[in-house]
């Protein structure tokens, strides 16, 4: 190539930065190409939730006594509920933890890229995966595992919410949570543990009825034991609500909490994010 | 936007960064022209990186005032951040996606970027355009972070020890790709601890160590300024080698010639190189 005359720079600065919304939708683009080009991590991702479902409704499959239900209907909105936490909390959790660890972060902090624009990427991607965990884990609980869909358009409704709500809560403490790992090395057992503690804890492997008060009561100071029950007061029989803690769904206290979460997550993720691993200073 | 032709792009005084006890920086002032390639050269720990991080608006400063085009780096908006190029020493570039789809996305962040297809082939990818990243060679990512840093089109690129690890050839090329950059006017600062890569792309270098500049100038000037005096070396007729550090070379030659009557074995007249400048300024001539 031979050398090309200097270019005109200061004059030809006309040209505006592009849109926080536009570069938005590009992010997303990315990452969900990036994420789908990870075969071994969609495949974990998907069939996770999956594979707990046929285990434990296949394991627990007794009619439960007196609440008109069998055990194995329990757990499809456990998993799914579950599924909704893995695909936000944990993939957001353990992905910006590796991006900072790996400086992906700190590179795109060098660009004109708003911040914005990668917050608005990773909530499209979780969207994404996350509806297609729900629909995929839905498909499996109403073919196998004798779960209806909702009935009344106020059950869907329910079930909107509690997904929207959800997701949004839980990838707000996954991206929170990503500050706390010192590497990307540790960054998957850093997130999984207190996930896997939550999913014990709020009716998701055992039985609600099962677990002692006082570790619902902990389980109840986070979102994922409101998903659970929320999803439970979609997909199951009015029946069933003797098994609750409150012998009732408690649909207004699960949006109040979620709620909650979502004003709190995100507040945390304001006071806590980092484009740089603390080691870096 | 305004720019002035003759502002400096990068104006630093009094620069100061400690970590915990240690001082990174103590005290550095630079000035570098538009359009110049300005060498920032010294041993690994001198200070070199924390100074150009803190151009690049990723790190806090102590003291000192710090201008880049005109800007404070550490109330960079959008807009400066689009007119400098950073191309970083320790680099990562999403393995998954292939070298076309990241330099065309990285060019939607810019308000004018440069053509994605143009800077592939100028950084000498365009074999590899519609390959994974992760599928690339290690100088193959470097020049992908090269394009990733010019695809803006910046006015100042900020390069951190770019050939570090580099093969002889792979530095060739990637020094030719800098010269190409600076012939179309863009102003270049880099690190290096390579000397003859300093020598060979900067107009003006300093020297830094241990946190200060030590000498500044052009390569040719800092020779001539610090490398005074010659060595003269022959072979006395009993073997023995000797060397003679004088200000007067030409007489000592022509002692030697009277001496030897012909032919003086082994004869070698040598200035410093800018290396032996390079070592005795950064304290390091022991090391040799």
């Amino acid at each position: 190539m031979t050398t090309t005359a200097v270019r005109s720079r200061t004059d030809a600065r006309d040209g505006r930065l592009p849109g926080v919304w536009g570069l938005g939708l590009r992010r997303s683009a990315l990452e969900i190409k990036q994420f789908f080009r990870q075969r071994d991590q969609v495949v974990f991702t998907f069939a996770f939730p999956v594979v707990f479902l046929f285990l434990f409704a296949s394991i627990f499959s007794d009619d439960v006594e007196g609440a008109g239900i069998k055990a194995s209907q329990l757990y499809v909105p456990a998993m799914m509920a579950a599924g909704i936490m893995s695909t936000s909390f944990q993939s957001l959790g353990v992905s910006i933890a590796v991006e900072r660890d790996e400086k992906v972060l700190r590179r795109l902090r060098g660009t004109p890229m708003p911040p914005a624009a990668y917050f608005l990427g990773k909530i499209w991607l979780v969207l994404v995966t996350g509806i297609l965990e729900t629909a995929i884990l839905l498909l499996v609980g109403t073919t196998l595992y004798d779960v209806a869909l909702p009935s009344d358009a106020g059950r869907w409704f329910a079930f909107a919410w509690i997904f929207v709500l959800g997701l949004t809560a839980c990838a707000l403490l996954g991206i929170a949570v990503s500050s706390v790992p010192k590497s990307s090395k540790s960054a998957s057992s850093v997130v999984v543990l207190p996930f896997l503690v939550l999913q014990f804890i709020s009716g998701v492997y055992i039985a609600i009825d099962t677990i002692p008060d006082w570790m619902l009561n902990i389980g109840a100071l986070f979102p994922l034991k409101w998903m659970c029950q929320g999803l439970r007061g979609v997909f199951l029989p009015d029946s069933a609500q003797v098994l609750e803690q409150a012998g009732d769904w408690e649909f207004g206290r699960t949006a109040l909490v979620l709620g909650a979460w979502c004003v709190g997550g995100l507040l945390l993720c304001l006071l806590t994010f980092r484009w740089k691993n603390r080691r870096a200073g | 936007m305004t720019t002035h032709a003759n502002e400096l792009a990068v104006d630093v005084r009094g620069l100061r960064k400690q970590y915990g006890d240690v001082t990174a920086v103590d005290g550095i002032d630079l000035g570098i022209r538009r359009g110049e390639v300005f060498g920032l050269l010294g041993p690994n720990g001198a200070g070199k990186s924390t100074t150009v991080e803190i151009l690049q608006g990723n790190r806090d400063r102590d003291a000192g005032e710090v201008s880049v085009l005109g800007a404070d780096p550490a109330h960079g908006t959008r807009a400066w951040r689009s007119r400098v190029g950073i191309v970083w020493q320790d680099e990562s570039a999403p393995a998954e996606l292939t070298v076309v789809e990241t330099v065309r996305h990285f060019a939607h962040y810019y308000p004018r970027p440069r053509d994605p297809e143009e800077v592939i082939g100028l950084v000498g990818l365009e074999g590899k355009a519609g390959s994974r990243i992760k599928a690339l060679s290690g100088g193959q990512r470097r020049r992908l972070d090269v394009a990733l840093g010019v695809i803006g089109d910046p006015e100042l690129l900020l390069l951190d020890e770019p050939t570090t690890g580099f093969d002889p050839a792979a530095r060739r090329q990637f020094w030719d790709l800098i010269r190409k950059l600076s012939v179309e006017g863009t102003t270049i600062l880099l690190t290096t601890h390579y000397l003859e890569e300093a020598e060979a792309l900067a107009d003006r270098l300093a020297v830094v160590s241990r946190g200060r500049v030590v000498a500044e100038g052009e390569p040719a000037a800092l020779r001539e300024r610090y490398g005074s005096g010659a060595t003269v070396e022959w072979t006395e007729p009993d073997g023995a080698p000797r060397a003679v550090p004088t200000d007067t070379p030409t007489r000592t030659v022509a002692e030697l010639m009277r001496r030897f009557d012909g032919e003086i074995p082994g004869l070698q007249v040598s200035r410093p190189t800018l290396e032996d400048v390079y070592l005795r300024l950064t304290g390091q001539e022991d090391a040799r």
